[in-house]
C-alpha cells in the first residue's frame, strides 16, 4: 500500500503526459516526421530492441566511467580549493572560464586530438561537463566548515587528514550528493554530444544519427525517451546512494 | 598546591587590513590544579583568543603558555573544549559523538571500553537512553549536555569552554550549572569558563576574573570560597552573592569605559 502510494503519483503523471502527446498529434494530424506520436514508438523500439540495448549500454557505461572520472577529480579539485583560499582564488575564474565554453564546440576539437580513440574522447567530454558542479560544492563544503568543527578535533592534536576524513568529508557528502545529481545529467549530455557531433557508430547518440539520416523520425523520438529512461535510472542510483551514506542529513521524519 | 594553567606576560594582536589590532596586553592568569576560574569582560574583549591560547591553536605574539609544567606550543591531547554551538556531528549518534575524542587520544583502546566510558557520562548528565539517538532529535540543552560529555570524556587536565549555556534559555541554564558542579564532584578537572552572565560566574567559579577592555588585561580578581557542596541555586539569592555581582557589575562598567558606581 505504502509503495503504491509513492509510486502511483508519477505513474498516473506520466500516463497523463503521454495521453497529451497522444491526442495532440492526432489533433493536429502532424505526420510523423513533425511530431512522432508515442503510438509511433513503439514499434521503434520493437524493430530495434537489440540495438537498443546494445547502444544502450555503450552510452550507459561510458557515462557512468565519465562521471567516475569527474567524482574524483571533482573531489580532488574541490579539496584543494576549500582548504586553500589562495588555491580558490587562484582556480576559480579558470574554472568559470572553462565551465562557459559550450562543450559541443571542443567536441571536434577532442575528437582530432585524440582521434580514433572513441571510447576515450566520449568518456572525456562526459568528465568535461560534469566535474564543475562537483568540484564546486566541495569546495564550498569545506571552506564554510565552521571553525569549531575543526577546533574540537585540533585541540586534541589531530592531523589534517583526520581531521579531513572525520568531520570534513562527511559534513560535505550532503552538497556532493546534490552536486551529483546535477552531474549526472550533465555526464549524459557530454556522452551523447560526442555520440552525436562526432558519429563513431556506437552510443544512443549513433542510433539517433542514423534515424537522422534515414528520415525514420519515430526513432529519433525513441532514443530521446530512452535517454531519458538511462538518466532517470542513474539519478536514483545516486538517490539511493545518498540515503545510505547521507540519509543523515534528510529530517524529514 | 601547583598552578596547572599558567599565562606568563602573554600579549597579542590581529594582523588586520588596517594595521596591528592588539587584544591581549600582558596578561597574567594561573589557575590552581582542580580549581574553576571564570573570566568575564566586555564584548571583544579577546576572551576567546585567550581560549585559544590556552588549546594551543595559537601562539601569542609575546608571552608563556604553560599547562602542568609544560610550556605550550602546540595543540595537546590533554585539554577539552566546549563552545556556545555544541558542535554535534549531526552523521554521528550521542553516543559515537561523545566517543570522537578518544578516537585521536586513545586509538587503541578497544571499543567496548569506550563506549563503556561515553555512556557512564552519558548517564551522569542524565542522558541514558538517549545513545542511539541523533543530535538532531535532542532539545538545545540536552545537546549541550553531551558536547560536555565529549570535552571530558578523554578525562582532559583543563577543559576550557567558551560561552557554552550562552544560548540557553535560563531554566536550562540553571540546569546545566548545576551539573556543572556534579561533574566536577565526579570527574575532577580544572576549568576555564569564558562568560557574560555574571551570576553564572558567581555560581560555578572559584576565582573570577575581570579583563579590561581591548587590548585586555586582568583589571580585577575575585574569590569566591564556597565549596562545591554548599552551592545551592538559592546561594544566588543570598547577601553575599548579591554583593559579589554588584562589585563586579561596577568592575565591568569600569572596563567598558564607563564610570563605576560607588562600591
Amino acid at each position: 500500500m505504502q509503495a503504491l502510494r509513492k509510486a502511483a503519483p508519477p505513474l498516473i503523471a506520466l500516463f497523463v503526459i503521454i495521453a497529451f502527446w497522444e491526442w495532440l498529434v492526432w489533433f493536429k494530424g502532424w505526420p510523423n516526421y513533425k511530431m512522432a506520436s508515442p503510438s509511433d514508438l513503439w514499434p521503434a523500439y520493437q524493430r530495434y530492441g537489440h540495438l537498443f540495448l546494445t547502444m544502450g549500454w555503450d552510452t550507459l557505461w561510458r557515462t557512468v566511467v565519465g562521471l567516475l572520472l569527474a567524482v574524483v577529480f571533482g573531489t580532488f579539485l574541490g579539496m584543494i580549493m576549500g582548504f586553500s583560499r589562495i588555491m580558490r582564488e587562484a582556480l576559480y575564474p579558470i574554472l568559470v572560464g572553462f565551465n562557459a565554453i559550450p562543450k559541443a564546440s571542443v567536441v571536434p576539437v577532442i575528437a582530432l586530438i585524440f582521434v580514433g580513440q572513441h571510447d576515450f574522447n566520449t568518456i572525456l567530454i562526459a568528465f568535461m561537463i560534469s566535474f564543475f558542479p562537483i568540484a564546486v560544492s566541495v569546495s564550498i563544503g569545506l571552506s564554510t566548515l565552521e571553525p569549531e568543527y575543526r577546533d574540537i578535533l585540533r585541540a586534541l592534536g589531530a592531523s589534517r587528514f583526520t581531521i579531513f576524513r572525520k568531520i570534513a568529508l562527511p559534513k560535505t557528502l550532503p552538497e556532493f550528493f546534490g552536486a551529483l545529481k546535477v552531474a549526472v545529467t550533465l555526464a549524459f549530455i557530454g556522452t551523447n554530444l560526442m555520440e552525436i557531433v562526432e558519429p563513431h557508430g556506437r552510443g544512443l547518440g549513433a542510433l539517433f544519427d542514423s534515424g537522422k539520416i534515414n528520415a525514420d523520425y519515430p526513432l529519433m523520438f525513441a532514443v530521446l525517451l530512452a535517454l531519458a529512461f538511462l538518466g532517470i535510472v542513474l539519478f536514483y542510483v545516486v538517490v539511493v546512494l545518498e540515503k545510505i551514506f547521507a540519509g543523515w542529513a534528510d529530517r524529514g521524519q | 598546591m601547583t598552578d596547572l594553567v599558567e599565562i606568563k606576560g602573554v600579549s597579542h594582536a590581529y594582523r588586520t587590513p588596517s594595521g596591528a589590532l592588539p587584544v591581549l596586553r600582558d596578561l597574567n592568569i594561573a589557575i590552581p590544579e582542580g580549581k574553576f576560574c571564570a573570566v568575564v569582560g566586555p564584548s571583544g574583549c579577546g576572551k576567546s583568543t585567550l581560549t585559544r591560547l590556552i588549546a594551543g591553536l595559537m601562539k601569542p605574539d609575546q608571552g608563556e603558555v604553560w599547562l602542568h609544567g609544560e610550556r605550550v606550543k602546540s595543540p595537546r591531547k590533554t585539554v577539552g573544549m566546549a563552545f556556545q554551538n555544541p558542535v554535534m556531528l549531526e552523521w554521528r549518534t550521542i553516543l559515537e559523538n561523545v566517543m570522537l575524542p578518544l578516537e585521536i587520544v586513545a586509538p587503541s583502546m578497544p571499543k567496548a571500553q569506550r563506549e563503556e566510558r561515553a555512556m557512564k557520562l552519558l548517564a551522569l548528565v542524565g542522558l541514558a537512553g538517549f545513545e542511539a539517538k541523533r543530535p538532531s532529535q535532542l532539545s538545545g540543552g540536552m545537546r549541550q549536555r553531551a558536547s560536555l560529555c565529549r570535552a571530558i570524556v578523554h578525562k582532559p587536565e583543563v577543559l576550557i569552554m567558551d560561552e557554552p549555556f550562552g544560548a540557553l534559555d535560563a531554566f536550562t541554564r540553571e540546569d546545566l550549572w548545576q551539573l556543572m558542579h556534579k561533574l566536577r564532584a565526579e570527574e575532577p578537572f580544572t576549568a576555564l569558563l569564558i562568560t557574560h552572565d555574571l551570576r553564572e560566574s558567581v555560581y560555578l567559579a572559584d576565582e573570577i576574573i575581570v579583563l579590561s577592555d581591548r587590548p585586555a588585561h586582568v583589571q580585577y580578581r575575585m574569590q569566591v570560597e564556597y565549596p562545591l557542596s554548599m552551592r545551592p541555586i538559592s546561594m544566588l539569592y543570598e547577601a553575599e552573592s548579591i554583593e559579589r555581582l554588584a562589585i563586579l557589575r561596577d568592575q565591568i562598567e569600569i572596563a567598558q569605559g564607563r564610570n563605576g558606581g560607588a562600591h
